[in-house]
C-alpha cells in the first residue's frame, strides 16, 4: 500500500506546485453555468408582431385591445400596426418583425353570425422557441375573447389545477446538477488523462516500471491521485454554483456531507472511467482530440440539460451506461429537491460498481512492458 | 557467477529484428560499456535486461534472477538512468528521491539517511530542497544517479548518461560515477556515444550492431585489433632531395603524402617506423625539426567495426516530441 501512496503523493506535490490547469477544470463550468443558465429558460420579451386589421368591425377593435393589453402587462410582444397585408408579409420575410396577426376582412361580422369566425398568425417559424412563445400566447388570449361577457348557468366545462410541488426552479438551477458532473468531469480528463499520456510520453512511467510495483497498484495510485484532484473541483462547483445560482440555504452541513458522498462516488467513475480509456493510448494528442467529443456523448443524453424523455432510442441507450445520467440525477435530487440519501442510493450503486467494474478492466488491459 | 548472463537473447518486432541473439557476461564490479550506431539494438537490450521489455527468445539473467521468471527480483537488484530525463521538474531534489524510496519500500528513518547521503555523493545537497526545473541538465543527471542507487542496487543500468551535457558536467558526471562504483561495489552497464568515455572508464567494451555482437574485449585490445594506422607527422632541416622516396622505403610504411615540407606518413606500426626515420634521418645528416604521432583511437575501431556508412533509417515518432504536452521537458 505504501507504493500507492507514493503514486498519489508524486501526483499531489505537483498539483499543489502548479494548480492553474486543475483551476481551469473549475473556471470553465462556472462560465458555462452562469452564460447558458442565462442564456436559456429566460422568459421571452419585446417580439414584434405586426398586427393588420383589414377588418374595422367593433369585435376587431376589442381584439386588438386585449393584443395592446397583453403587450402593455407580460411584454411578449410589440406590437407594430400596418394597414396593408403585403406590407407585413414583406417585413416578416426580411426579418423584421417575428410575426403577423391578420384580422380578416368580415371578422366582426362572423363573429356576431356565428359563422366560424378565424384570425391568422403567421409566424417566423425559424426560432421555434420565440414562435412558440408568440403562438402560446395568443392562444390564451382567445378563451378571453370568446368567453361571453356573463357566464351561462349550466357549466360543465372540466378546469385544471395544477399543483407544483417544489418552489419555481430558474434554468440557471436546474442546470446547476450538470454543470457540477461537468467539472468533476474536466477534472478527470486532465488531472486523470492527459496528466497520465504526459507522463507517459516524457518516459515517467519508465521510471516507475522499473520498481517493483505491481499493475493495480499503479491504477489505483492514479486513481486515487485523480479522484482527489476532482473531488477538489466537484466541491468548488457544489458550494460557489449553489450560491451562483441562488440555491436555498446552499451551506448547510448536512446537505453537504451528502453531496460529498456523491461527489466522491462520482469522481471515482469518472476517473476511472478515464484511465481505462487511456490506459493503451501513448500519443498525448488523443485525449485533447476526444475530450470535446466525449463531452458531448456523456453530457448531453444524461439529462443535464434537456429532458431524457425527450430522446430517440439510440440516445436512451447512451443513457443507461452513461455515469453522468445517474451523477446528474443524484445532484438533482440531493440539491433541487434536498432529499436524503435513500432518493440517491440508485445512484451510488451504480457509480461505485461502475468505478469497480472500469479499474478492473484498466488494470487487466495496463502494460507493464513498454 | 556473473552478475550479467546473456544467452542467444533476441528480440523481434514484427520483422524487425533488433536484437539478435546476444550472448555475453558481465562481472561482478566490472564497467562495461556498449557502443554502436543509432537503431544498433543498445536500448532494446537495455530495456530487456531491465525488465521493461519481454524477449522473444533467448534467456537473460541479473543478478542471478531470470528477467522473465523473476521479474521483482531483478528490479530490486538493478538501478536504471533511463535516456530520457525523468525527474519530476515541479518537485524538489529531495521529493523526487523520496518517492523513489517508497516505491521501493524503504523504511522511513534509512529513508532520510540515504538520501541524505546520496545527495552529498552527487554534490546537490546544497539544492537540496529546490525545485527539480531550476536545475541544469548535469545537475538534473546527476540527481537521477542518486535516485537511481536510492534502493541499494548491485547493478546500475545507464543509457547515455552524458548526451546533450556540455564536457564540464559531462567529467563531473563520470567522475561522480566511478567514485560510487568503488564506494558501493556496483556493477555497471552503460552505454554512450562518446569513444573518449568509454575508452577512458570500461573495463570492458562490446561493440553492437544489427542487433549483433560485433566485437567484445577491452578497450586497450579493441585497438589494438584493427590494422594499425599511426599518423606520424614529422619535418625535417637540411633534408636531402630524394627523402620522400628514402621515408616511403622504411619499414611498415602505407603510404606518404607531402605538403610543403612537412610529411604525413600512414605506418603499420608507429614506434618501428618513428625509431627508423631518425635512424635515416642521422645517416642523411638531416634534423627532425617536429614529429607527433597519432594512435589508433575507440573512434577507428567503431568505425572499423561498424563501416562508414551514415544509417538513416526511419524510425516511429516519439510521444515525446508531441507538441500537445503540457510543459515541455527540457531534455
Amino acid at each position: 500500500m505504501h507504493r500507492v501512496w507514493a503514486i498519489v503523493e508524486r501526483d499531489l506535490r505537483r498539483f499543489r506546485r502548479s494548480p492553474v490547469l486543475m483551476l481551469m477544470s473549475v473556471f470553465m463550468p462556472l462560465v458555462q453555468l452562469v452564460v447558458l443558465g442565462y442564456a436559456f429558460g429566460g422568459v421571452i420579451h419585446n417580439l414584434k408582431v405586426g398586427v393588420v386589421d383589414e377588418d374595422h368591425g367593433l369585435r376587431a377593435i376589442k381584439l386588438k385591445e386585449m393584443f395592446q393589453a397583453v403587450a402593455a402587462n407580460a411584454r411578449t410582444f410589440v406590437p407594430a400596426y400596418y394597414s396593408d397585408k403585403g406590407a407585413a408579409m414583406y417585413d416578416l420575410r426580411n426579418g423584421k418583425i417575428n410575426g403577423v396577426l391578420d384580422i380578416p376582412p368580415q371578422f366582426s361580422r362572423k363573429v356576431l353570425a356565428g359563422a366560424q369566425p378565424r384570425i391568422a398568425l403567421v409566424e417566423d417559424n425559424t426560432d421555434q422557441f420565440s414562435s412558440a412563445a408568440l403562438g402560446g400566447v395568443v392562444n390564451q388570449m382567445l378563451p378571453a375573447f370568446n368567453s361571453p361577457p356573463i357566464p351561462p348557468h349550466m357549466t360543465a366545462v372540466a378546469t385544471l389545477d395544477v399543483v407544483e410541488v417544489y418552489p419555481y426552479v430558474p434554468y440557471i438551477q436546474y442546470l446547476l446538477p450538470g454543470v457540477i458532473v461537468l467539472a468533476i468531469f474536466v477534472s478527470a480528463m486532465i488531472g486523470g488523462g492527459i496528466i497520465f499520456i504526459d507522463d507517459k510520453a516524457r518516459g515517467l512511467h519508465e521510471g516507475y516500471l522499473v520498481t517493483p510495483i505491481g499493475k493495480f497498484e499503479l491504477i489505483l495510485g492514479f486513481t486515487l491521485s485523480g479522484a482527489v484532484k476532482a473531488i477538489i473541483s466537484g466541491l468548488v462547483l457544489v458550494t460557489l454554483g449553489s450560491i451562483i445560482a441562488g440555491i436555498p440555504d446552499p451551506l448547510n452541513p448536512l446537505r453537504l456531507a451528502r453531496l460529498l458522498l456523491l461527489v466522491v462516488a462520482t469522481s471515482l467513475a469518472l476517473i476511472s472511467m478515464m484511465f481505462l480509456i487511456v490506459v493503451r493510448v501513448s500519443d498525448p494528442l488523443v485525449p485533447r482530440a476526444i475530450f470535446g467529443m466525449l463531452n458531448t456523448v456523456l453530457y448531453f443524453p444524461s439529462g443535464a440539460v434537456y429532458p431524457q424523455e425527450s430522446f430517440p432510442g439510440w440516445m436512451k441507450a447512451i443513457a443507461v451506461v452513461d455515469p453522468f445520467t445517474y451523477a446528474v440525477h443524484g445532484f438533482k435530487q440531493l440539491i433541487l429537491k434536498n432529499t436524503g440519501l435513500m432518493a440517491v442510493s440508485g445512484d451510488l450503486i451504480f457509480l461505485f460498481v461502475f468505478t469497480a467494474l472500469a479499474m478492473t478492466a484498466a488494470t487487466l488491459l495496463f502494460r507493464r512492458t513498454l | 557467477m556473473f552478475d550479467i548472463e546473456v544467452e542467444n537473447l533476441a528480440k523481434r518486432f514484427g520483422d524487425f529484428v533488433a536484437v539478435d541473439g546476444l550472448n555475453f557476461s558481465v562481472e561482478h564490479g566490472e564497467v562495461f560499456g556498449l557502443l554502436g550506431p543509432n537503431g544498433a539494438g543498445k536500448s532494446t537490450l537495455i530495456r530487456m535486461l531491465t525488465t521493461l521489455v519481454p524477449p522473444t527468445s533467448g534467456t537473460a539473467r541479473v543478478n542471478g534472477f531470470d528477467v522473465v521468471r523473476a521479474q521483482n527480483d531483478v528490479r530490486r537488484s538493478i538501478g536504471v538512468i533511463p535516456q530520457a530525463m525523468t525527474s519530476d521538474l515541479d518537485l524538489s531534489a529531495v521529493e523526487n528521491m523520496s518517492i523513489f524510496a517508497k516505491l521501493y519500500g524503504i523504511p522511513r528513518e534509512k529513508r532520510q539517511r540515504t538520501i541524505k547521503a546520496l545527495l552529498q555523493a552527487v554534490d546537490l545537497e546544497q539544492w537540496a530542497d529546490k525545485p527539480v526545473k531550476m536545475f541544469s541538465g548535469g545537475m538534473r543527471r546527476r540527481l537521477e544517479i542518486a535516485r537511481g542507487l536510492v534502493h541499494e542496487p548491485k547493478i546500475f543500468f545507464l543509457d547515455e548518461p552524458t548526451t546533450g551535457l556540455d564536457p564540464v558536467s559531462r567529467v563531473s558526471v563520470w567522475e561522480m560515477l566511478e567514485r560510487l562504483k568503488t564506494e558501493r561495489d556496483l556493477t555497471v552497464l552503460v552505454t554512450t556515444h562518446y569513444m573518449d568515455e568509454a575508452d577512458k572508464l570500461c573495463d570492458r567494451i562490446a561493440i553492437v550492431d544489427h542487433g549483433k555482437l560485433v566485437a567484445l574485449d577491452s578497450p586497450l585490445k579493441l585497438k589494438a585489433s584493427i590494422p594499425g594506422k599511426n599518423i606520424l607527422e614529422v619535418s625535417f632541416s637540411g633534408a636531402p632531395r630524394d627523402w620522400s622516396e628514402t621515408i616511403r622505403n622504411l619499414p611498415d610504411v602505407a603510404d606518404v603524402k607531402t605538403e610543403e615540407n612537412v610529411f604525413r606518413i600512414s605506418s603499420n606500426n608507429g614506434p618501428r617506423t618513428t625509431v627508423a626515420l631518425f635512424e635515416a634521418a642521422r645517416v642523411a645528416n638531416a634534423s627532425v625539426a617536429s614529429l607527433s604521432v597519432q594512435s589508433t583511437t575507440l573512434d577507428d575501431v567503431f568505425v572499423h567495426y561498424t563501416g562508414h556508412q551514415l544509417r538513416d533509417t526511419l524510425q516511429a515518432p516519439s510521444a515525446a516530441d508531441s507538441p500537445f504536452m503540457l510543459r515541455p521537458g527540457r531534455s
